[in-house]
């Protein structure tokens, strides 16, 4: 199967690579996995005060396309608020990197990814 | 289709590979095209899906992962497709950690070893899993058949991880 060229160029020179300290009150983490495949990602994002994601970084252990999905991303994410990050649907991370239907679960990885990292975020926030 | 019916065997994960093995022989010779080079085009067809089936369940009832999601599907709960992802925060950590750990085992001073170690621990970690999956699969209520479907979900990261560390191996010592 051939990756398209946007999958390669965030393979080859993924963004954004790295992590936070989990423990920063102001850094969402969120772990996710796929058990079809067994890969594993990890997204942290770094949230100002008025809830807007000022940086993320990405580590995942996974094919090509689950690498491309976390890091486009963490370049989607910076500068929106964290309530725009989670309408970032796995369709649109699909139809930019062009996943042929075998690695749609690869964009489902990084949506959910975005979700378990705000989801962390607001039980860290809600006292 | 019911590959432990097609086998004879007890729907049930601990199962006799020995018997497994002689009763899919004996099904593949029984059922294998040669025998019915003769026989009218209907009958020749129906051999080949039958022994299309024989050697598609062996594969099944052979692997324990896909021996234990062919029992939760005879229970009607689908694992082979699906797309959900797991959270589990804690496993997930550990599933990096493994794979930081491999990762580095290329710089380390004995390679070799550092694998062996790795493949160790995550070899204690899924017999712990298969086991406790054993036992729900057992328990066979619906509670248990979804707990069950958690521990197969974490199975398939240990072989997953298995296997890289596997791939690893060939690239380092050129086996």
């Amino acid at each position: 199967m051939a990756y398209s060229e946007k999958v390669i160029d965030h393979y080859e020179n993924p963004r954004n690579v790295g992590g936070f300290d989990k423990n920063d009150p102001s850094v969402a983490t969120g772990m996710v996995g796929a058990p079809a495949c067994g890969d594993v990602m990890k997204l942290q994002l770094k949230v100002s005060e008025n809830g807007v994601i000022e940086d993320a970084k990405f580590k995942t252990y996974g094919c090509g396309s689950a690498i491309a999905s976390s890091s486009l991303v963490t370049e989607w994410v910076k500068g929106k608020t964290i309530d725009e990050a989670v309408s970032i649907k796995n369709t649109d991370i699909a139809e930019e990197l062009a996943l042929p239907p075998v690695k749609i679960h690869c964009s489902i990885l990084a949506e959910d990814a975005i979700k378990a990292a705000v989801e962390d975020y607001k039980s860290k926030n809600s006292n | 289709m019911n590959f432990f019916e097609l086998f004879a065997l007890p729907v049930q994960f601990e199962i006799d590979l020995g018997t497994l093995s002689t009763r899919y022989k004996t099904l593949a010779q029984l059922t294998h095209p040669d025998k019915f080079a003769n026989a009218g085009s209907a009958e020749k067809l129906m051999m080949v899906q039958k022994n299309a089936q024989v050697n598609d369940g062996y594969q099944v009832l052979k692997n324990p992962i896909t021996r234990a999601e062919h029992i939760l599907e005879t229970r009607g709960i689908e694992l082979k497709h699906e797309q959900q992802t797991v959270q589990d925060t804690e496993f997930l950590m550990q599933q990096m950690e493994w794979r930081e750990q491999l990762e580095s085992a290329q710089h380390q001073n004995d390679p070799e070893q550092h694998l062996a170690d790795l493949d160790s621990d995550i070899g204690v970690q899924s017999k712990a899993h298969t086991q406790r999956l054993s036992e729900l699969l057992n328990e066979d209520s619906e509670e248990a058949n979804h707990l069950a479907a958690s521990e197969l979900r974490k199975l398939k990261f240990m072989a997953k991880l298995h296997k890289e560390i596997e791939l690893q191996e060939e690239k380092l010592f050129d086996i």
